[in-house]
């Protein structure tokens, strides 16, 4: 009832269908929090924009995902200095998302913890690299200490892992306390890999700003840069061509499959299984190869483009996609029973790391990971946008919350992704491929969400000035899930942690900025 | 087990060739009997991001697959810059992995090359160097063979990692 409310005053999103944006003061920011998590609403993303020198001279957002549908709160802040009310105890997955705004903007919460999470060393404490221009740096900067929280007791110690880690991975700090082989605590320490990508954002024409977002974390690069043409188009009201749409819905679908198959074979790996990983990378880089010779590239950093899609598929060209899919899916169903009958790999992957749909819940899970413990949320089926709403995929989802769960989520997706990816092929409508963009400058953001192979991706874009981005936020489904891991791996033993980690795979880069 | 046995024995071996064919290959092949020559044994790898997109590491991670089956060809990834004789390093550097990096570099033994992998490595593509990032791999520590591309195929990355590694035969 009371939740109908907000959607009532709210206004229209211009982006994300089903989305709206409403201005609340302090007392409305907690309000409409807590009945949009009373209703069972997730925090999509929280991040604040500094508009210097005018009034109000900073607007934090909070985007919530609700009845399916996306409302975005505003509270306007009179000065940067003022303290808002943080959401931590509602959602507690805002308190990185908060902590990270203060060291990029100098806008704090109230929230306990005010330790920094993406500055280590690289810019002072008082200097907010999205509002000041900082000096381009000349040396090196010191290693800072972090302030990880200990555990004590008798034979308790502790295992600091990385920022390098031992294998082609990207790079964090975990600090584990463990008892024998167990462990009791793990705290990640991310920020390593800060490019300041949000400041980047603000130097690039907002008509090439699609190539910075393929870049946010490249695994997830058509995710990602769909989502920020669909907050631009949301501004500039173009209208993509149907052809182009379905275009990106298949370059989607095969992200996801690209991504889950590289998984399940490493997963394989991990669990002590190397021809699992030899296979599932063979069928990998033969499907990668069809899509080179389809679309002209291995992965699809450059295909999603403002207005449309730079990519095109002849009709022979998709013919031969369709074969490899329908090859690749079967060849999938083949491993699996492999790999459901082999008792080695069953041991490692049934019971470690589990999420249990309650905590899921409460820690505000998303994505793959939420779909394995429980939670049945896919944008494309609960929130859809064209041409989710016409064509839908099914929904995958297990209960068990384990590494096993997360791996049959997987096969479910790559099954199910290869039989939509054939039925986009053989409905694909004729037309242009793009449609001229026409930016005018907006009070308020654009605001572009995709359910990418790892869970929903937002950007938020903002633009004062014509043909410039004054804020674009980007915002991965892994700062939901890293602090998940955190509690996945509690009770379990130190070598099933690579497992465990491996079965979210959360991205560093898409999460650092 | 009779199915796995079954899948390996049906598929067979689907290992490439190294690229590129004809003269070039006879090279490859003329420094692989070159690394066995100077190391003794196969070349070791240790992969350094640095701060990339995590684009590049999904092309490095295809090298080891059987198709490229670089293992095959004298070529390993190992877990220490101790056991290495090549970094291979994605970028931009970003200036919280700058001390990171340097100090692998430092665990690494001589003679040690380095191999800047994708235009980030390379000049800082897209990212550029800023607050946050230090740019190319060289801004850090002294790179022998930097390979573009956004991400480098396999192929490339290949063709730089045996690019680096051509020189020892003069030493």
């Amino acid at each position: 009832m009371t939740l109908k409310r907000w959607w009532g005053d709210a206004e229209p999103l211009a982006g994300k269908p089903s989305g709206a944006i409403l201005a609340v003061g302090p007392s409305e920011w907690l309000a409409a929090s807590n009945d949009a998590a009373a209703a069972g609403g997730q925090l999509v993303g929280l991040w604040v924009t500094p508009y210097p020198g005018s009034t109000p001279a900073a607007i934090v957002r909070a985007a919530l995902l609700v009845d399916g549908g996306l409302l975005v709160l505003e509270l306007p802040l009179s000065s940067t200095a003022q303290r808002y009310r943080g959401l931590q105890d509602i959602f507690p997955a805002a308190s990185r998302m908060q902590r990270a705004a203060a060291d990029l903007t100098g806008v704090r919460s109230d929230g306990a913890d005010q330790r920094p999470w993406l500055r280590h060393t690289a810019w002072a404490p008082d200097a907010a690299p999205l509002t000041g221009i900082l000096p381009t740096r000349e040396a090196i900067p010191a290693v800072d200490s972090y302030e990880f929280v200990r555990v004590e007791g008798e034979g308790v110690h502790e295992i600091p892992v990385g920022p390098v880690h031992a294998g082609i991975i990207e790079p964090g700090h975990f600090r584990f306390s463990i008892v024998g082989e167990k462990v009791l605590r793990l705290e990640e320490r991310l920020g390593y890999v800060h490019k300041g990508i949000e400041r980047r954002f603000t130097e690039l024409p907002i008509l090439e700003g699609h190539r910075l977002a393929a870049r946010v974390s490249g695994d997830s690069a058509v995710a990602y840069s769909w989502a920020y043409c669909q907050a631009l188009e949301g501004l500039a009201r173009t209208v993509v061509p149907p052809r182009a749409v379905w275009l990106r819905a298949l370059c989607l679908e095969l992200e996801r499959i690209q991504n889950h198959l590289g998984d399940l074979g490493a997963l394989g790996n991990d669990a002590g299984f190397a021809f699992g990983l030899s296979q599932f990378s063979r069928i990998k880089e033969e499907l990668t190869r069809t899509i080179a010779a389809a679309l002209g590239q291995r992965y699809l950093f450059d295909a999603i483009v403002p207005g449309g899609i730079a990519v095109d598929l002849s009709d022979e060209a998709a013919h031969s996609l369709a074969v490899r899919l329908g090859r690749t899916a079967s060849l999938v169903r083949e491993l699996r029973t492999i790999y459901d009958d082999h008792a080695g790999v069953r041991d490692r992957f049934s019971g470690a790391g589990i999420v249990s749909t309650d905590l899921a819940r409460r820690l505000g899970l998303t994505g793959l990971a939420a779909r394995a413990s429980g939670i049945g949320i896919d944008l494309r089926v609960d929130s859809p946008w064209p041409p989710y709403h016409v064509i839908t995929p099914k929904l995958c989802m297990r209960r068990d919350g384990d590494v096993a769960a997360r791996v049959n989520v997987r096969f479910d997706e790559v099954d199910e992704s290869c039989r939509f990816a054939r039925a986009l092929l053989s409905d694909l409508p004729a037309g242009p491929l793009r449609e001229r963009v026409d930016v005018a400058t907006a009070a308020r953001p654009g605001v572009g969400l995709i359910e990418g192979w790892r869970g929903p991706v937002l950007i938020a874009l903002e633009t004062r000035e014509a043909g410039r981005i004054h804020r674009c936020h980007a915002h991965d489904p892994s700062w939901q899930n890293w602090p998940v891991l955190e509690h996945a791996v509690i009770g379990n033993i130190v070598p099933d942690f690579p497992l465990i980690n491996k079965s979210f795979n959360l991205t560093y880069s898409g999460h650092d900025l | 087990m009779l199915k796995t046995l079954r899948t390996i024995a049906g598929i067979g071996i689907v290992s490439e060739p190294a690229p590129p064919p004809d003269d070039a290959l006879r090279r490859i092949e003329a420094i692989q009997s070159e690394i066995l020559g100077v190391l003794g044994r196969a070349l070791c790898i240790r992969e350094i991001d640095a701060g990339s997109c995590n684009g590049c590491e999904l092309e490095i991670h295809a090298l080891n697959n059987p198709i490229y089956n670089i293992e095959g060809m004298g070529i390993r990834f190992v877990a220490s810059p101790r056991h290495a004789d090549l970094l291979l390093v994605t970028g931009p550097v970003s200036w919280h992995m700058a001390t990171a990096l340097r100090r692998t570099y430092e665990a690494t033994p001589e003679p040690k090359l380095v191999v800047a992998v994708g235009d980030c490595g390379c000049n800082g593509g897209i990212f550029g160097t800023g607050y946050a990032t230090a740019g190319p791999v060289s801004a850090i520590v002294p790179v022998d063979v930097a390979v573009p591309g956004c991400p480098p195929s396999p192929e490339r990355l290949l063709q730089g990692i045996l690019s680096a590694v051509a020189p020892l035969r003069a030493r």
